[in-house]
Protein backbone atom coordinates (compact mmCIF):
# COMPACT_ATOMS: atom_id res chain seq x y z
CA UNK A 1 0.00 0.00 0.00
CA UNK A 2 2.70 2.53 0.80
CA UNK A 3 4.35 1.77 -2.70
CA UNK A 4 1.26 3.56 -4.03
CA UNK A 5 0.77 5.88 -1.59
CA UNK A 6 3.94 7.68 -2.19
CA UNK A 7 3.56 7.94 -5.54
CA UNK A 8 0.17 8.65 -6.40
CA UNK A 9 0.29 10.10 -9.42
CA UNK A 10 3.61 9.32 -11.56
CA UNK A 11 3.20 7.36 -14.59
CA UNK A 12 5.47 4.11 -14.88
CA UNK A 13 8.94 3.98 -15.76
CA UNK A 14 9.53 3.31 -19.19
CA UNK A 15 9.18 -0.54 -19.66
CA UNK A 16 12.26 -2.35 -20.23
CA UNK A 17 13.13 -5.63 -21.44
CA UNK A 18 12.01 -7.50 -24.58
CA UNK A 19 9.15 -5.56 -26.41
CA UNK A 20 9.91 -2.37 -25.28
CA UNK A 21 8.34 0.65 -27.09
CA UNK A 22 5.77 -1.30 -28.13
CA UNK A 23 3.65 -0.91 -24.55
CA UNK A 24 1.10 0.81 -24.59
CA UNK A 25 -0.08 3.04 -21.38
CA UNK A 26 -3.57 3.78 -20.66
CA UNK A 27 -5.65 5.49 -17.88
CA UNK A 28 -8.42 4.33 -17.17
CA UNK A 29 -10.86 6.77 -15.74
CA UNK A 30 -11.16 8.90 -13.69
CA UNK A 31 -14.69 9.49 -15.31
CA UNK A 32 -15.11 5.89 -16.46
CA UNK A 33 -17.98 3.90 -15.68
CA UNK A 34 -16.80 0.86 -15.34
CA UNK A 35 -14.35 2.11 -12.57
CA UNK A 36 -17.43 2.71 -10.22
CA UNK A 37 -16.80 6.36 -9.40
CA UNK A 38 -13.63 8.30 -9.57
CA UNK A 39 -11.06 6.00 -9.43
CA UNK A 40 -8.20 5.77 -12.08
CA UNK A 41 -5.94 2.59 -13.16
CA UNK A 42 -2.85 3.34 -14.89
CA UNK A 43 -2.39 0.35 -16.92
CA UNK A 44 0.48 -0.66 -19.49
CA UNK A 45 -0.23 -2.79 -22.28
CA UNK A 46 0.87 -5.55 -24.44
CA UNK A 47 -1.40 -5.74 -26.84
CA UNK A 48 -4.18 -6.79 -24.55
CA UNK A 49 -2.51 -8.00 -22.03
CA UNK A 50 -2.17 -6.19 -18.73
CA UNK A 51 1.89 -6.06 -18.01
CA UNK A 52 1.46 -3.36 -15.04
CA UNK A 53 -1.47 -1.61 -13.46
CA UNK A 54 -1.75 0.76 -10.75
CA UNK A 55 -4.53 2.01 -9.06
CA UNK A 56 -4.57 5.85 -8.19
CA UNK A 57 -7.43 6.93 -5.76
CA UNK A 58 -7.88 10.30 -4.06
CA UNK A 59 -9.70 11.77 -6.31
CA UNK A 60 -12.72 11.70 -4.06
CA UNK A 61 -11.23 12.73 -1.13
CA UNK A 62 -13.17 14.61 1.91
CA UNK A 63 -11.16 15.04 4.52
CA UNK A 64 -13.84 12.79 6.61
CA UNK A 65 -11.51 11.64 9.12
CA UNK A 66 -9.89 15.52 10.01
CA UNK A 67 -13.36 17.09 10.05
CA UNK A 68 -14.73 14.52 12.50
CA UNK A 69 -11.68 15.60 14.83
CA UNK A 70 -13.10 19.25 15.03
CA UNK A 71 -16.31 18.47 16.04
CA UNK A 72 -18.49 16.76 18.32
CA UNK A 73 -18.88 12.33 18.48
CA UNK A 74 -22.62 12.68 17.20
CA UNK A 75 -22.12 15.07 14.55
CA UNK A 76 -19.91 12.34 12.72
CA UNK A 77 -22.45 10.15 12.72
CA UNK A 78 -24.66 11.46 9.49
CA UNK A 79 -21.07 11.34 8.16
CA UNK A 80 -20.08 7.78 8.50
CA UNK A 81 -23.48 7.39 5.91
CA UNK A 82 -21.24 8.67 3.53
CA UNK A 83 -18.17 6.16 3.59
CA UNK A 84 -19.86 3.45 2.07
CA UNK A 85 -22.72 5.16 0.86
CA UNK A 86 -24.26 1.55 -0.24
CA UNK A 87 -24.25 0.45 3.92
CA UNK A 88 -24.59 3.54 5.78
CA UNK A 89 -26.39 1.53 8.69
CA UNK A 90 -23.17 -0.59 8.99
CA UNK A 91 -21.12 2.27 8.99
CA UNK A 92 -23.11 3.65 11.92
CA UNK A 93 -22.98 0.57 13.87
CA UNK A 94 -19.03 0.25 13.33
CA UNK A 95 -18.48 3.73 14.47
CA UNK A 96 -21.03 3.31 17.42
CA UNK A 97 -19.69 0.30 18.35
CA UNK A 98 -16.44 1.82 18.70
CA UNK A 99 -17.73 4.84 20.64
CA UNK A 100 -19.94 2.64 22.96
CA UNK A 101 -16.46 0.68 23.46
CA UNK A 102 -14.45 4.15 24.47
CA UNK A 103 -17.28 5.77 26.79
CA UNK A 104 -18.50 1.70 28.08
CA UNK A 105 -21.84 1.98 27.02
CA UNK A 106 -24.57 -1.31 27.33
CA UNK A 107 -26.85 -1.49 24.23
CA UNK A 108 -29.91 -2.96 24.98
CA UNK A 109 -30.77 -6.13 24.02
CA UNK A 110 -33.81 -4.76 21.28
CA UNK A 111 -31.18 -2.40 19.98
CA UNK A 112 -28.82 -5.13 19.32
CA UNK A 113 -31.43 -7.16 17.16
CA UNK A 114 -32.56 -4.34 14.94
CA UNK A 115 -28.69 -3.73 14.62
CA UNK A 116 -28.10 -7.19 13.62
CA UNK A 117 -31.51 -6.93 11.62
CA UNK A 118 -30.63 -3.88 9.59
CA UNK A 119 -26.83 -4.91 9.07
CA UNK A 120 -28.27 -8.28 7.24
CA UNK A 121 -30.47 -6.39 5.00
CA UNK A 122 -27.68 -3.88 4.39
CA UNK A 123 -25.28 -6.76 3.52
CA UNK A 124 -28.22 -8.57 1.35
CA UNK A 125 -28.69 -5.15 -0.66
CA UNK A 126 -24.97 -4.29 -1.33
CA UNK A 127 -24.33 -7.91 -2.59
CA UNK A 128 -27.47 -7.73 -5.13
CA UNK A 129 -26.20 -4.76 -6.10
CA UNK A 130 -22.63 -5.59 -6.53
CA UNK A 131 -23.63 -8.61 -8.77
CA UNK A 132 -25.72 -6.38 -10.53
CA UNK A 133 -23.04 -3.79 -11.54
CA UNK A 134 -20.59 -7.14 -11.77
CA UNK A 135 -22.92 -8.19 -14.83
CA UNK A 136 -23.43 -4.94 -15.96
CA UNK A 137 -19.55 -4.33 -16.10
CA UNK A 138 -19.49 -7.85 -18.26
CA UNK A 139 -22.35 -6.59 -20.64
CA UNK A 140 -25.31 -8.00 -19.22
CA UNK A 141 -26.83 -4.09 -19.66
CA UNK A 142 -29.54 -3.33 -17.69
CA UNK A 143 -31.27 -6.63 -16.93
CA UNK A 144 -29.53 -8.42 -13.72
CA UNK A 145 -28.88 -4.60 -12.60
CA UNK A 146 -32.43 -3.71 -12.59
CA UNK A 147 -33.38 -6.95 -11.10
CA UNK A 148 -30.80 -6.31 -7.99
CA UNK A 149 -32.43 -2.66 -8.15
CA UNK A 150 -35.90 -4.02 -7.81
CA UNK A 151 -35.29 -6.05 -4.88
CA UNK A 152 -33.20 -3.38 -3.17
CA UNK A 153 -35.84 -0.71 -3.58
CA UNK A 154 -37.54 -3.10 -1.18
CA UNK A 155 -35.50 -3.08 1.50
CA UNK A 156 -34.80 0.68 0.98
CA UNK A 157 -38.27 1.38 1.77
CA UNK A 158 -37.73 -0.91 5.03
CA UNK A 159 -34.84 1.76 5.91
CA UNK A 160 -36.94 4.93 4.46
CA UNK A 161 -39.95 4.09 7.25
CA UNK A 162 -37.21 2.83 10.07
CA UNK A 163 -34.86 5.42 9.48
CA UNK A 164 -36.15 8.42 7.42
CA UNK A 165 -33.77 8.18 4.58
CA UNK A 166 -32.85 5.32 2.38
CA UNK A 167 -29.95 5.81 2.06
CA UNK A 168 -28.19 8.37 4.67
CA UNK A 169 -29.61 6.47 7.40
CA UNK A 170 -27.71 8.08 10.15
CA UNK A 171 -29.63 5.56 12.73
CA UNK A 172 -27.46 4.32 15.93
CA UNK A 173 -26.69 6.31 18.26
CA UNK A 174 -23.82 5.29 21.04
CA UNK A 175 -25.45 3.01 23.22
CA UNK A 176 -28.63 2.03 20.78
CA UNK A 177 -30.47 3.09 18.42
CA UNK A 178 -32.27 6.31 17.49
CA UNK A 179 -35.89 5.06 17.20
CA UNK A 180 -37.68 2.17 17.82
CA UNK A 181 -39.65 -0.06 14.67
CA UNK A 182 -42.58 1.58 13.61
CA UNK A 183 -45.85 -0.02 13.48
CA UNK A 184 -45.77 -2.46 11.14
CA UNK A 185 -42.39 -2.79 10.23
CA UNK A 186 -41.88 -6.18 11.66
CA UNK A 187 -44.80 -7.90 9.19
CA UNK A 188 -43.63 -5.98 6.48
CA UNK A 189 -40.06 -6.86 6.82
CA UNK A 190 -40.92 -10.47 7.17
CA UNK A 191 -42.77 -10.42 4.25
CA UNK A 192 -39.32 -8.61 1.95
CA UNK A 193 -37.58 -11.36 3.56
CA UNK A 194 -39.69 -14.41 1.92
CA UNK A 195 -39.80 -12.49 -0.84
CA UNK A 196 -35.97 -12.04 -1.48
CA UNK A 197 -35.33 -15.47 -0.79
CA UNK A 198 -37.67 -16.57 -3.86
CA UNK A 199 -36.03 -13.70 -5.48
CA UNK A 200 -32.74 -15.27 -4.80
CA UNK A 201 -33.62 -18.65 -6.63
CA UNK A 202 -34.86 -16.80 -9.90
CA UNK A 203 -31.55 -14.50 -9.57
CA UNK A 204 -29.23 -17.64 -9.81
CA UNK A 205 -31.49 -19.30 -12.12
CA UNK A 206 -30.53 -16.47 -14.48
CA UNK A 207 -26.91 -16.52 -13.38
CA UNK A 208 -25.51 -18.97 -11.84
CA UNK A 209 -25.34 -21.31 -14.63
CA UNK A 210 -25.24 -19.09 -17.29
CA UNK A 211 -22.00 -19.87 -19.74
CA UNK A 212 -20.92 -16.54 -20.80
CA UNK A 213 -21.06 -15.69 -17.01
CA UNK A 214 -18.79 -18.67 -16.62
CA UNK A 215 -16.93 -18.01 -19.21
CA UNK A 216 -16.09 -14.76 -18.20
CA UNK A 217 -15.23 -14.99 -14.40
CA UNK A 218 -13.68 -18.80 -13.69
CA UNK A 219 -10.45 -19.03 -13.71
CA UNK A 220 -9.99 -15.10 -13.96
CA UNK A 221 -8.17 -12.78 -11.27
CA UNK A 222 -7.50 -15.36 -9.01
CA UNK A 223 -6.21 -14.42 -6.12
CA UNK A 224 -4.28 -16.89 -3.46
CA UNK A 225 -5.01 -17.14 -0.08
CA UNK A 226 -1.69 -16.34 1.15
CA UNK A 227 -1.40 -13.20 -0.92
CA UNK A 228 -5.09 -12.18 0.08
CA UNK A 229 -3.99 -12.60 3.96
CA UNK A 230 -0.44 -10.64 3.21
CA UNK A 231 -2.21 -7.92 2.03
CA UNK A 232 -4.96 -7.69 4.83
CA UNK A 233 -8.00 -8.15 2.72
CA UNK A 234 -11.23 -9.21 4.27
CA UNK A 235 -14.49 -9.99 3.91
CA UNK A 236 -16.04 -11.92 0.96
CA UNK A 237 -12.72 -11.25 -1.29
CA UNK A 238 -11.19 -12.75 1.52
CA UNK A 239 -13.43 -15.94 2.19
CA UNK A 240 -13.44 -16.57 -1.69
CA UNK A 241 -9.85 -17.43 -1.81
CA UNK A 242 -10.93 -19.70 0.82
CA UNK A 243 -9.69 -18.16 4.48
CA UNK A 244 -12.01 -18.71 6.80
CA UNK A 245 -12.23 -15.36 8.56
CA UNK A 246 -15.90 -13.54 9.65
CA UNK A 247 -15.26 -10.59 12.52
CA UNK A 248 -18.86 -11.75 12.74
CA UNK A 249 -17.29 -15.56 13.84
CA UNK A 250 -14.03 -13.70 15.22
CA UNK A 251 -15.25 -11.18 17.93
CA UNK A 252 -18.83 -11.99 17.80
CA UNK A 253 -20.10 -8.74 18.58
CA UNK A 254 -23.70 -7.84 19.06
CA UNK A 255 -26.20 -10.94 19.48
CA UNK A 256 -24.39 -12.64 16.55
CA UNK A 257 -23.61 -15.63 19.04
CA UNK A 258 -26.86 -16.07 19.20
CA UNK A 259 -27.59 -17.15 15.42
CA UNK A 260 -26.72 -20.32 13.46
CA UNK A 261 -25.32 -19.22 10.43
CA UNK A 262 -21.94 -20.63 8.10
CA UNK A 263 -19.33 -18.97 6.31
CA UNK A 264 -19.28 -19.99 2.49
CA UNK A 265 -15.47 -20.53 1.31
CA UNK A 266 -14.41 -20.17 -1.73
CA UNK A 267 -11.95 -22.89 -3.85
CA UNK A 268 -10.30 -21.40 -6.43
CA UNK A 269 -10.52 -17.28 -5.50
CA UNK A 270 -11.57 -16.32 -8.84
CA UNK A 271 -14.01 -13.87 -9.78
CA UNK A 272 -16.90 -16.90 -9.85
CA UNK A 273 -16.19 -17.79 -6.70
CA UNK A 274 -16.17 -14.08 -5.70
CA UNK A 275 -19.48 -14.06 -7.03
CA UNK A 276 -21.08 -17.34 -5.86
CA UNK A 277 -19.94 -16.46 -2.07
CA UNK A 278 -21.88 -13.22 -2.16
CA UNK A 279 -25.26 -15.21 -3.27
CA UNK A 280 -24.55 -18.25 -0.48
CA UNK A 281 -23.82 -15.41 2.34
CA UNK A 282 -27.24 -13.50 1.24
CA UNK A 283 -28.64 -16.80 2.08
CA UNK A 284 -27.29 -16.77 5.07
CA UNK A 285 -28.00 -13.41 5.56
CA UNK A 286 -31.71 -14.16 5.26
CA UNK A 287 -31.30 -17.45 7.83
CA UNK A 288 -30.29 -14.62 10.18
CA UNK A 289 -32.91 -12.64 9.34
CA UNK A 290 -35.64 -15.10 9.94
CA UNK A 291 -34.30 -15.82 13.38
CA UNK A 292 -33.62 -12.16 14.29
CA UNK A 293 -36.97 -11.33 13.30
CA UNK A 294 -38.52 -14.40 14.90
CA UNK A 295 -36.87 -13.22 18.42
CA UNK A 296 -36.64 -9.63 18.38
CA UNK A 297 -37.06 -9.17 22.18
CA UNK A 298 -39.01 -6.66 23.76
CA UNK A 299 -37.33 -3.35 25.86
CA UNK A 300 -35.99 0.26 25.23
CA UNK A 301 -33.63 0.76 22.64
CA UNK A 302 -31.09 3.39 23.99
CA UNK A 303 -29.12 2.97 27.11
CA UNK A 304 -30.54 5.21 29.50
CA UNK A 305 -26.89 6.63 30.81
CA UNK A 306 -26.49 7.89 26.73
CA UNK A 307 -26.54 11.67 26.49
CA UNK A 308 -26.95 13.08 23.28
CA UNK A 309 -25.43 16.78 24.11
CA UNK A 310 -22.73 17.40 26.58
CA UNK A 311 -21.19 13.65 25.19
CA UNK A 312 -17.41 13.27 26.31
CA UNK A 313 -15.78 10.45 26.78
CA UNK A 314 -13.38 9.87 29.05
CA UNK A 315 -9.59 9.58 27.66
CA UNK A 316 -8.54 6.82 26.23
CA UNK A 317 -8.38 4.99 23.23
CA UNK A 318 -10.46 2.12 21.27
CA UNK A 319 -10.85 -0.04 18.03
CA UNK A 320 -14.16 -0.99 16.83
CA UNK A 321 -14.80 -3.42 14.07
CA UNK A 322 -17.32 -5.20 12.69
CA UNK A 323 -18.07 -7.38 9.28
CA UNK A 324 -19.54 -5.06 6.90
CA UNK A 325 -20.44 -6.30 3.63
CA UNK A 326 -17.20 -5.52 1.91
CA UNK A 327 -14.89 -6.63 5.26
CA UNK A 328 -13.65 -5.73 7.87
CA UNK A 329 -14.47 -1.71 9.14
CA UNK A 330 -12.96 -0.44 11.68
CA UNK A 331 -12.87 2.73 13.69
CA UNK A 332 -9.92 3.78 15.57
CA UNK A 333 -10.51 6.52 18.24
CA UNK A 334 -8.46 8.53 20.31
CA UNK A 335 -10.15 10.81 23.23
CA UNK A 336 -8.73 12.89 25.30
CA UNK A 337 -11.78 13.95 27.65
CA UNK A 338 -12.91 16.67 25.10
CA UNK A 339 -16.39 17.23 23.14
CA UNK A 340 -14.64 15.72 20.40
CA UNK A 341 -12.14 12.80 19.13
CA UNK A 342 -8.75 13.66 19.66
CA UNK A 343 -8.11 11.44 16.92
CA UNK A 344 -10.44 10.09 14.44
CA UNK A 345 -9.20 7.20 11.42
CA UNK A 346 -11.29 4.75 9.89
CA UNK A 347 -9.99 1.49 8.23
CA UNK A 348 -11.80 1.20 5.26
CA UNK A 349 -11.97 -2.48 3.69
CA UNK A 350 -12.18 -1.43 0.01
CA UNK A 351 -8.86 0.60 0.02
CA UNK A 352 -7.53 -2.71 1.63
CA UNK A 353 -8.79 -5.03 -0.99
CA UNK A 354 -8.23 -2.67 -3.74
CA UNK A 355 -4.30 -2.86 -3.14
CA UNK A 356 -4.20 -6.94 -4.31
CA UNK A 357 -6.04 -5.55 -8.13
CA UNK A 358 -2.49 -5.44 -9.61
CA UNK A 359 -2.25 -8.91 -8.79
CA UNK A 360 -5.25 -10.34 -9.76
CA UNK A 361 -5.15 -8.37 -13.34
CA UNK A 362 -1.18 -9.67 -14.31
CA UNK A 363 -1.09 -10.78 -17.40
CA UNK A 364 -4.89 -10.83 -18.26
CA UNK A 365 -6.66 -9.44 -21.21
CA UNK A 366 -8.02 -5.65 -20.64
CA UNK A 367 -11.64 -6.61 -20.54
CA UNK A 368 -11.01 -8.97 -17.78
CA UNK A 369 -9.60 -5.99 -15.45
CA UNK A 370 -12.92 -3.95 -15.59
CA UNK A 371 -14.55 -7.63 -14.92
CA UNK A 372 -11.73 -8.37 -11.77
CA UNK A 373 -12.45 -4.72 -10.56
CA UNK A 374 -16.19 -5.24 -10.17
CA UNK A 375 -15.97 -8.60 -8.30
CA UNK A 376 -13.53 -6.23 -5.60
CA UNK A 377 -16.95 -4.76 -4.78
CA UNK A 378 -15.07 -1.14 -4.11
CA UNK A 379 -17.00 2.04 -3.04
CA UNK A 380 -15.10 5.18 -3.63
CA UNK A 381 -16.81 7.05 -0.57
CA UNK A 382 -15.00 4.82 1.38
CA UNK A 383 -11.50 4.47 -0.37
CA UNK A 384 -11.01 7.93 -0.53
CA UNK A 385 -13.01 9.19 2.75
CA UNK B 1 -19.47 -26.32 -18.63
CA UNK B 2 -22.91 -27.62 -19.30
CA UNK B 3 -24.40 -28.08 -22.46
CA UNK B 4 -23.75 -25.15 -24.49
CA UNK B 5 -26.43 -22.59 -24.66
CA UNK B 6 -28.39 -24.42 -21.47
CA UNK B 7 -27.87 -21.84 -18.90
CA UNK B 8 -28.71 -18.91 -21.26
CA UNK B 9 -32.09 -20.18 -22.20
CA UNK B 10 -32.90 -20.93 -18.43
CA UNK B 11 -32.03 -17.49 -17.91
CA UNK B 12 -34.01 -16.50 -20.53
CA UNK B 13 -36.92 -17.91 -19.16
CA UNK B 14 -36.14 -16.30 -16.57
CA UNK B 15 -36.36 -12.89 -18.16
CA UNK B 16 -39.57 -13.84 -19.53
CA UNK B 17 -41.30 -14.55 -16.41
CA UNK B 18 -40.14 -11.06 -14.89
CA UNK B 19 -41.14 -9.49 -18.15
CA UNK B 20 -44.60 -10.34 -18.03
CA UNK B 21 -45.15 -10.86 -14.56
CA UNK B 22 -44.48 -6.62 -14.24
CA UNK B 23 -47.80 -6.38 -15.94
CA UNK B 24 -49.72 -8.48 -13.19
CA UNK B 25 -47.18 -8.56 -9.95
CA UNK B 26 -47.05 -5.51 -8.25
CA UNK B 27 -43.74 -7.37 -6.49
CA UNK B 28 -42.22 -7.20 -9.97
CA UNK B 29 -43.07 -3.45 -10.38
CA UNK B 30 -42.17 -1.39 -8.08
CA UNK B 31 -41.91 2.17 -9.77
CA UNK B 32 -44.55 4.98 -9.84
CA UNK B 33 -44.78 7.46 -12.67
CA UNK B 34 -43.50 10.46 -10.46
CA UNK B 35 -45.41 13.70 -10.99
CA UNK B 36 -48.57 12.23 -11.72
CA UNK B 37 -48.50 9.95 -9.05
CA UNK B 38 -46.36 10.23 -5.60
CA UNK B 39 -45.73 7.90 -2.95
CA UNK B 40 -46.96 9.02 0.66
CA UNK B 41 -44.82 9.75 3.29
CA UNK B 42 -42.67 7.12 5.54
CA UNK B 43 -43.78 7.46 9.07
CA UNK B 44 -40.29 8.57 9.65
CA UNK B 45 -39.88 10.71 6.70
CA UNK B 46 -37.12 13.55 6.80
CA UNK B 47 -36.02 16.15 4.84
CA UNK B 48 -35.58 19.57 5.93
CA UNK B 49 -36.23 21.44 9.23
CA UNK B 50 -38.76 23.49 10.05
CA UNK B 51 -39.04 25.38 13.45
CA UNK B 52 -41.84 24.90 15.39
CA UNK B 53 -44.66 27.66 16.70
CA UNK B 54 -47.45 27.12 19.14
CA UNK B 55 -50.88 29.66 18.86
CA UNK B 56 -51.37 31.07 16.02
CA UNK B 57 -48.46 34.12 15.77
CA UNK B 58 -45.78 32.44 13.69
CA UNK B 59 -42.80 34.76 14.65
CA UNK B 60 -43.86 35.32 18.85
CA UNK B 61 -45.13 31.68 18.69
CA UNK B 62 -41.83 30.23 17.95
CA UNK B 63 -40.58 27.61 20.80
CA UNK B 64 -36.75 28.59 20.02
CA UNK B 65 -34.90 30.26 23.04
CA UNK B 66 -31.98 30.65 20.39
CA UNK B 67 -29.38 28.45 22.40
CA UNK B 68 -27.55 27.61 19.61
CA UNK B 69 -27.00 23.82 20.15
CA UNK B 70 -28.59 23.29 16.80
CA UNK B 71 -26.12 25.75 15.44
CA UNK B 72 -23.07 24.22 17.41
CA UNK B 73 -23.86 20.40 16.63
CA UNK B 74 -25.08 20.68 12.81
CA UNK B 75 -22.43 18.69 10.71
CA UNK B 76 -22.33 20.96 7.86
CA UNK B 77 -22.61 24.13 9.82
CA UNK B 78 -25.30 25.38 7.47
CA UNK B 79 -27.55 26.94 10.40
CA UNK B 80 -26.99 30.21 11.47
CA UNK B 81 -28.72 32.05 14.63
CA UNK B 82 -28.57 35.87 16.02
CA UNK B 83 -29.75 35.32 19.37
CA UNK B 84 -32.46 38.39 20.65
CA UNK B 85 -31.02 41.24 23.06
CA UNK B 86 -34.41 40.95 25.18
CA UNK B 87 -36.18 38.12 25.98
CA UNK B 88 -39.77 36.74 26.26
CA UNK B 89 -41.48 33.46 28.11
CA UNK B 90 -40.93 30.02 26.45
CA UNK B 91 -43.19 27.41 27.37
CA UNK B 92 -42.60 26.66 30.50
CA UNK B 93 -43.16 30.36 31.57
CA UNK B 94 -39.46 30.90 32.12
CA UNK B 95 -37.88 34.13 30.59
CA UNK B 96 -36.00 33.56 27.47
CA UNK B 97 -33.86 34.57 24.65
CA UNK B 98 -35.16 34.02 20.71
CA UNK B 99 -33.71 34.00 17.54
CA UNK B 100 -33.35 37.33 16.42
CA UNK B 101 -32.39 35.99 13.01
CA UNK B 102 -32.71 31.79 12.10
CA UNK B 103 -31.41 30.88 8.90
CA UNK B 104 -30.94 27.72 7.48
CA UNK B 105 -28.52 27.04 3.88
CA UNK B 106 -30.99 24.26 2.87
CA UNK B 107 -28.33 23.98 -0.17
CA UNK B 108 -25.95 22.87 1.92
CA UNK B 109 -28.36 21.04 5.08
CA UNK B 110 -27.51 17.19 4.63
CA UNK B 111 -30.84 16.57 6.36
CA UNK B 112 -29.58 14.52 8.71
CA UNK B 113 -31.72 15.57 11.77
CA UNK B 114 -29.09 15.88 14.04
CA UNK B 115 -30.35 19.55 15.11
CA UNK B 116 -34.04 17.93 15.74
CA UNK B 117 -32.56 15.56 18.28
CA UNK B 118 -30.52 17.95 20.15
CA UNK B 119 -32.88 20.44 20.23
CA UNK B 120 -33.79 20.56 24.13
CA UNK B 121 -36.56 22.49 23.58
CA UNK B 122 -38.77 20.89 20.63
CA UNK B 123 -38.32 23.86 18.25
CA UNK B 124 -36.98 22.52 15.19
CA UNK B 125 -38.22 19.27 13.66
CA UNK B 126 -37.84 17.68 10.02
CA UNK B 127 -40.17 18.78 7.29
CA UNK B 128 -41.62 16.04 4.75
CA UNK B 129 -41.71 18.80 2.05
CA UNK B 130 -39.42 17.62 -0.75
CA UNK B 131 -40.41 19.64 -3.82
CA UNK B 132 -38.26 22.83 -3.03
CA UNK B 133 -36.16 23.32 -6.39
CA UNK B 134 -36.23 26.84 -7.51
CA UNK B 135 -34.43 29.05 -10.19
CA UNK B 136 -32.81 30.92 -7.41
CA UNK B 137 -29.81 28.60 -6.37
CA UNK B 138 -28.54 31.18 -3.69
CA UNK B 139 -31.34 33.22 -2.08
CA UNK B 140 -34.47 30.79 -2.81
CA UNK B 141 -32.30 28.06 -0.56
CA UNK B 142 -31.19 30.44 2.05
CA UNK B 143 -34.22 30.08 4.24
CA UNK B 144 -35.11 32.81 7.17
CA UNK B 145 -37.08 32.25 10.07
CA UNK B 146 -40.09 33.21 8.19
CA UNK B 147 -40.10 30.71 5.73
CA UNK B 148 -39.28 28.10 8.31
CA UNK B 149 -41.97 28.52 10.66
CA UNK B 150 -44.74 25.94 10.38
CA UNK B 151 -47.20 25.59 13.65
CA UNK B 152 -47.40 22.51 15.48
CA UNK B 153 -50.28 21.28 14.44
CA UNK B 154 -48.88 21.00 10.93
CA UNK B 155 -46.07 18.80 13.11
CA UNK B 156 -48.85 17.01 14.75
CA UNK B 157 -50.49 16.16 11.24
CA UNK B 158 -46.97 14.74 9.52
CA UNK B 159 -45.21 13.04 12.27
CA UNK B 160 -48.68 11.83 14.57
CA UNK B 161 -46.37 9.90 16.56
CA UNK B 162 -43.37 11.60 17.31
CA UNK B 163 -45.05 14.48 18.03
CA UNK B 164 -47.31 12.86 20.78
CA UNK B 165 -43.91 12.03 22.30
CA UNK B 166 -42.81 15.30 21.74
CA UNK B 167 -46.12 17.12 23.26
CA UNK B 168 -45.79 14.60 26.33
CA UNK B 169 -42.47 15.85 26.80
CA UNK B 170 -43.42 19.35 26.66
CA UNK B 171 -46.39 18.68 29.08
CA UNK B 172 -44.12 16.99 31.75
CA UNK B 173 -41.54 19.86 31.72
CA UNK B 174 -43.78 22.70 31.81
CA UNK B 175 -45.38 21.02 34.52
CA UNK B 176 -41.93 20.61 36.25
CA UNK B 177 -41.21 24.15 35.84
CA UNK B 178 -44.48 25.27 37.35
CA UNK B 179 -43.83 22.52 40.22
CA UNK B 180 -40.60 24.00 41.04
CA UNK B 181 -42.15 27.42 41.08
CA UNK B 182 -44.66 27.22 42.86
CA UNK B 183 -42.28 25.33 45.91
CA UNK B 184 -39.64 28.03 45.81
CA UNK B 185 -41.07 31.61 47.41
CA UNK B 186 -42.96 32.57 44.03
CA UNK B 187 -40.56 35.01 41.94
CA UNK B 188 -41.89 38.47 41.04
CA UNK B 189 -42.98 39.43 38.07
CA UNK B 190 -43.32 35.54 36.82
CA UNK B 191 -46.65 34.33 36.00
CA UNK B 192 -45.73 30.79 34.16
CA UNK B 193 -48.67 30.05 31.59
CA UNK B 194 -48.78 27.21 29.86
CA UNK B 195 -49.02 28.79 26.36
CA UNK B 196 -49.13 25.64 24.36
CA UNK B 197 -52.50 24.75 25.62
CA UNK B 198 -54.21 23.88 22.26
S1 LIG C 1 -30.74 18.44 9.25
FE1 LIG C 1 -28.56 18.22 9.73
S2 LIG C 1 -27.53 19.41 8.17
FE2 LIG C 1 -29.67 20.06 8.14
S3 LIG C 1 -29.76 21.81 9.49
FE3 LIG C 1 -30.24 20.03 10.73
S4 LIG C 1 -28.29 19.40 11.62
FE4 LIG C 1 -27.82 20.78 9.92
S1 LIG D 1 -33.82 25.31 17.45
FE1 LIG D 1 -33.58 24.38 19.46
S2 LIG D 1 -31.40 23.95 19.63
FE2 LIG D 1 -31.64 25.39 17.95
S3 LIG D 1 -31.33 27.38 18.90
FE3 LIG D 1 -33.52 26.99 18.89
S4 LIG D 1 -33.94 26.06 20.87
FE4 LIG D 1 -31.72 25.93 20.56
Amino acid sequence: MSAILETPVRAFESVSGAGAGEMLELAIGPHHPSTHGVFRMDVVLDGERVRRLKPVFGYLHRNHEKIAEGQSYLSSMPYTDRLDYFCSLTNNWAYALTVEKLAGLQVPERAEYIRVITAELTRVQNHLCLIGFLLQDMGASGTPLMYAFREREKILDLFESLTGARMMCNYMRFGGCRVDLPTGWMEEAQQVVQGLARFLDEFEALLTGNEILMARTQHIGVLSSAAAVNAGVTGPMLRASGVNYDVRKVDRYGVYDRFDFRIPLGDHGDTYDRYLIRVLEMRESLKILRVALRDLPEGPVMDPKARLRGFRPKAGEAYGRIEAPKGELGFHLISDGSPNPFRYRVRPPSLMNLTVLEEMCMGRMLADVVVILGSVDIVLGEVDR
Amino acid sequence: MSLLGGGILKGMFETARNFFGSYVSAQRLTTVPYPEERIPAKANARQFPFLVYDGDDSQAGLRCVACQICEKECPPKCISIIKSRDKRQDYKGQSQFYPATFDIDISVCMSCQICAEVCPFEAIKMDVEYELSTPDRFGGLWLHKAQLARSSRYYRQIHPQAAADSDGFMAAESSKARARVGASAAPVGLAPQPRHAE
